[in-house]
């Protein structure tokens, strides 16, 4: 393209250099952030876990706040998925999250495809993002993002380790969702149990290869913090918005007669831990992986599927336009191909059935040569038959003029016998020889 | 293409509904956020591409130089102005620089000999190709498969240095800044303005915003905001558009302060003082406040529109697109779906057709061959008929003709008989005369 034409001495080395004073440009996080402030943030989080598990309730604990919702019955007899979507406001920060249930997740007889509804959905943001980044006219900057930034995986209290449905949902979603999976109800588990519990639930999802969200450790401002969280997982939450009053404060909690468990409690519950970890220090991370993450895993397997490919036969690379000419190209020559399948089929079609119609022409003509045959001849008997009358009537007309010939000349010999002359006389005598052969051969 | 409609139910909080708004009685945490994303965009580093425009000899390395503090160019690194050129070059130096913890990739892009030639028709074109090639590369990175890191160098900035004439725009001028106003963010800046007294800088400064207008050059524009403060000092820097800078490698000692400035043997013209030049503003504008909008309107508004037209003509093979306005919301593989539907059912229709075509010829064929047989019927029946008359008709002859011969000879016989009667007679009578 351009790049041939125009002499660029890409000076590519990066030389590092000093500053002689204060540039300034180190308000440029600051710039950053103002402007995403000021556009506001996308958060969604999705919910997966037994009807009465206490999603909802974990949810209105988590954002202090509560999030109308229907109860659910049992009776749904499909997993079907509630998105809704809320703004919220911390001191200066704007928040647009989406909270989507699952409804009705576990309650069907048959579980096997339970985890379907909720892969779908999440593909179907994926798809909706990937939709848009593909448009000619596209507005990227305000498009509002719906991907599932979190799963929280509810894990039933009751049992000894994962129940299969939870194994295969969180397998069937690790590749496309950052998952954190959570112990519910974790004040109807006593320490011990719980503790046991925990182990018993990593060790089964690492020996089944399920991919959790891991708190990143890299940044060091939170690597230390991150690094202990990961330890705690999975954590055992308790949701409440109901206030009690404990010792001197009103504090969320729950009453039993034998104590009140307080959620904020660190010693009772991970509640707050979860929410360190969610909110406060990993939500951007959580955002970025979603999208540099799984929304490019599944961006690459879509694009493969439909024939993209980023290096050609010969290892040469594609740009874009490269890539939509060839598909392009591809696709008006497969529409063409089509056309002419079409035509020939139809060629093929005429060419039996002229040859039909041939046929039956033929047929005909052949019935008619034959009749026309059959006509010949009877005409030829005909003729025949003609001739032979003719003939015979030519021959009958010469005898009876022949025969009236002589008579009249014998009636005129009789009558006028002297005057006969001798001439007459020969002729009389000549004549009946001639007349007397004629007419016995007339006579047949 | 979309999947998951048949579990999910109404409302999906897609293209900025409003949610419900929520009051929050107590601390969640997610104000947070925001120091989330400054940590995070420290940790990746910051890049911007800034590119300089103008006639040889009007200060802008030594610009460059002085807005960053640093000596981009130097005696080993000298800038393209002391090299020689025969054609306009398109030159890009990176430099790395670091202020309070924050990596900034800095990539300059000079563009020497331009507007040096006696002929500068086309001048513009090698900045237009380098510019419009960053967006391809851009474009191609982004559109791969395998996506991995996406190196921007798109032109963010362009500095168009106006050479200080007093008059107005030069056409040169106005010609550069018609064609790539709609490519890059352009910065008019009123070059040396230490060689104009400011009653003439005023002047000049109105004469030019007069012919921008008037030419409808869409320079950069400062963002609304709604903090009022900001506002203030944006109105303030557009009354002073467009800035008029100078420029200084060296430092000077002026009232024991060590300031960067031009020497003079009447005095010395500050870089830095307002009433001098408007270089700081300059540098505040572009540096310290606006880097990242410039970015944003180039990704956001240059890129896009580079962007939708490359696709548009790969879509439509250079139909016109006026046509096509309202189906660019869909890609182009969309494009291709459309399109495909409407092949089949065009030739459905085609099909349809040949069909009653062909249909129609049979049946008109039949029709033929059916009358060429009744014909040839009717034909053969008055032959037989023919035949048969003519028969009747030689019957009857030969019936005649033997009634006839019958009667005939009948009639012979008789005349025989009386022949030979009188011929007998005859006899006796000459048997009697001769006796």
């Amino acid at each position: 393209m351009a790049a041939s034409e125009v002499d660029v001495f890409a000076n590519e080395e990066k030389r590092n250099l000093e500053l002689g004073g204060h540039v300034g440009f180190d308000s440029l996080p600051d710039q950053l952030v103002s402007k995403s402030v000021a556009q506001g943030f996308c958060f969604n989080i999705l919910c997966v876990g037994e009807t009465g598990i206490g999603k909802s309730t974990l949810m209105n604990t988590l954002f202090n706040t509560t999030f109308e919702n229907e109860e659910a019955s049992h009776y749904e007899h499909e997993v079907q998925l509630r998105p809704q979507t809320y703004d919220l406001q911390e001191s200066n920060v704007n928040l647009k999250l989406t909270i989507v249930h699952t409804v009705g997740f576990g309650d069907q007889i048959n579980k096997e495809e339970s985890y379907k509804p909720i892969l779908e959905y999440i593909d179907a943001q994926f798809e909706n993002y990937l939709e848009e980044e593909l448009k000619i006219k596209r507005s990227l900057f305000n498009y509002h993002d719906t991907r599932i930034h979190i799963c929280l995986y509810f894990i039933a209290p009751t049992g000894h380790s994962l129940k299969s449905i939870d194994l295969v949902t969180m397998k069937k979603l690790d590749s496309k969702v950052n998952i954190i999976p959570v112990i519910a109800k974790a004040d109807t588990v006593s320490r011990s149990e719980l503790d046991k519990l925990k182990i018993k639930v990593m060790s089964e999802l690492v020996s089944n290869g399920v991919q959790i969200y891991q708190f990143p450790t890299e940044d060091e401002a939170v690597a230390e913090i991150n690094s202990s969280m990961n330890t705690h997982l999975p954590f055992a939450v308790v949701g409440s918005i109901e206030d009690v009053k404990v010792g001197n404060k009103m504090v969320k909690a729950r009453l039993y007669p034998w104590g009140s468990v307080q959620v904020e409690n660190e010693n009772h519950c991970d509640f707050v831990k979860l929410r360190e970890m969610l909110l406060r220090v990993n939500m951007e991370d959580l955002r970025e992986q979603t999208h540099a993450r799984h929304y490019e895993l599944y961006r690459r397997c879509k694009l493969e599927e439909m024939g993209f490919k980023d290096t050609g036969p010969d290892s040469q690379s594609f740009s874009l336009q490269e890539t939509y000419e060839a598909k392009r190209k591809e696709f008006l020559v497969e529409l063409q191909r089509k056309e002419e399948e079409m035509r020939q089929m139809f060629v093929n079609k005429v060419k039996e059935t002229e040859a039909e119609l041939k046929e039956k022409e033929k047929e005909l003509h052949e019935r008619f040569e034959q009749l026309k045959r059959m006509h010949q001849e009877e005409k030829k008997n005909l003729e025949e038959k003609r001739r032979e009358l003719e003939e015979e009537m030519n021959a009958f007309n010469r005898r009876k003029v022949a025969a009236e010939t002589l008579m009249g000349q014998a009636l005129q010999g009789c009558s006028q016998q002297p005057f006969k002359k001798d001439k007459d006389k020969k002729n009389f005598f000549s004549l009946p020889s001639a007349c007397s052969l004629t007419s016995g051969r007339n006579l047949n | 293409m979309s999947g998951g409609e048949t579990s999910v139910s109404e409302a999906d909080g897609n293209g900025g509904i409003m949610g419900q708004q929520k009051n929050l009685e107590g601390y969640v945490g997610f104000a947070n956020l925001p120091n989330q994303v400054y940590r995070k965009s420290v940790k990746r580093g910051f890049e911007f591409t800034l590119m300089v425009v103008g006639e040889s000899g009007l200060g802008k390395s030594t610009l460059i130089n002085s807005l960053f503090l640093t000596d981009l160019y130097s005696p080993e690194y000298p800038g393209p102005s002391h090299r020689i050129k025969k054609t306009v070059q398109v030159e890009q130096s990176k430099v790395l620089v670091k202020e309070g913890g924050v990596h900034l990739l800095l990539t300059i892009v000079d563009t020497p000999g331009f507007g040096d030639a006696v002929d500068n028709s086309n001048c513009w074109q090698p900045v237009i190709d380098y510019i419009d090639s960053k967006f391809e590369d851009y474009l191609n990175a982004e559109s791969r498969v395998n996506r991995r890191q996406m190196p921007d160098s798109r032109v963010q900035c362009c500095l168009y240095f106006i050479a200080p004439s007093g008059h107005g725009l030069k056409p040169l001028d106005i010609e550069f800044m018609k064609r790539l106003h709609e490519k890059v963010n352009i910065i008019p800046l009123i070059a040396k303005a230490d060689t104009m007294t400011p009653e003439e800088c005023q002047q000049f400064k109105k004469q030019i915003m007069k012919e921008i207008q008037e030419h409808k050059i869409k320079i950069y524009e400062f963002p609304e905001t709604e903090d009022e403060e900001e506002m203030k000092m944006v109105r303030k820097i557009k009354d002073r558009l467009p800035l008029a800078v100078v420029g200084s490698n060296t430092i000077i000692e002026v009232n024991g302060k060590r300031v960067r400035g031009r020497q003079y043997p009447w005095g010395v013209a500050e870089v830095e003082n307002g009433e001098h030049c408007d270089f700081t503003i300059l540098r505040n504008m572009l540096i310290r406040t606006h880097m990242q909008d410039l970015k944003d309107v180039t990704n956001n508004v240059h890129y896009e529109n580079y962007r939708s037209r490359k696709l548009a003509a790969v879509t439509y093979n250079g139909v016109d697109n006026n046509k096509n306005k309202g189906q660019l919301t869909k890609s182009p593989l969309a494009q291709m779906e459309e399109e495909r539907r409407d092949h089949v059912a065009k030739m459905k229709k085609m099909e349809q057709e040949m069909e009653q075509v062909f249909e129609m010829k049979v049946k008109e064929k039949l029709q033929k061959l059916r009358d060429s047989e009744v014909e040839l019927q009717r034909r053969h029946e008055q032959m037989k008929k023919n035949l048969e008359a003519q028969h009747k008709e030689l019957e009857e002859k030969r019936r005649q003709h033997e009634e006839e011969k019958a009667s005939w000879e009948a009639q012979q016989r008789i005349l025989e008989q009386q022949k030979l009667d009188a011929s007998r007679t005859l006899e006796k009578n000459k048997k009697k005369k001769i006796f």
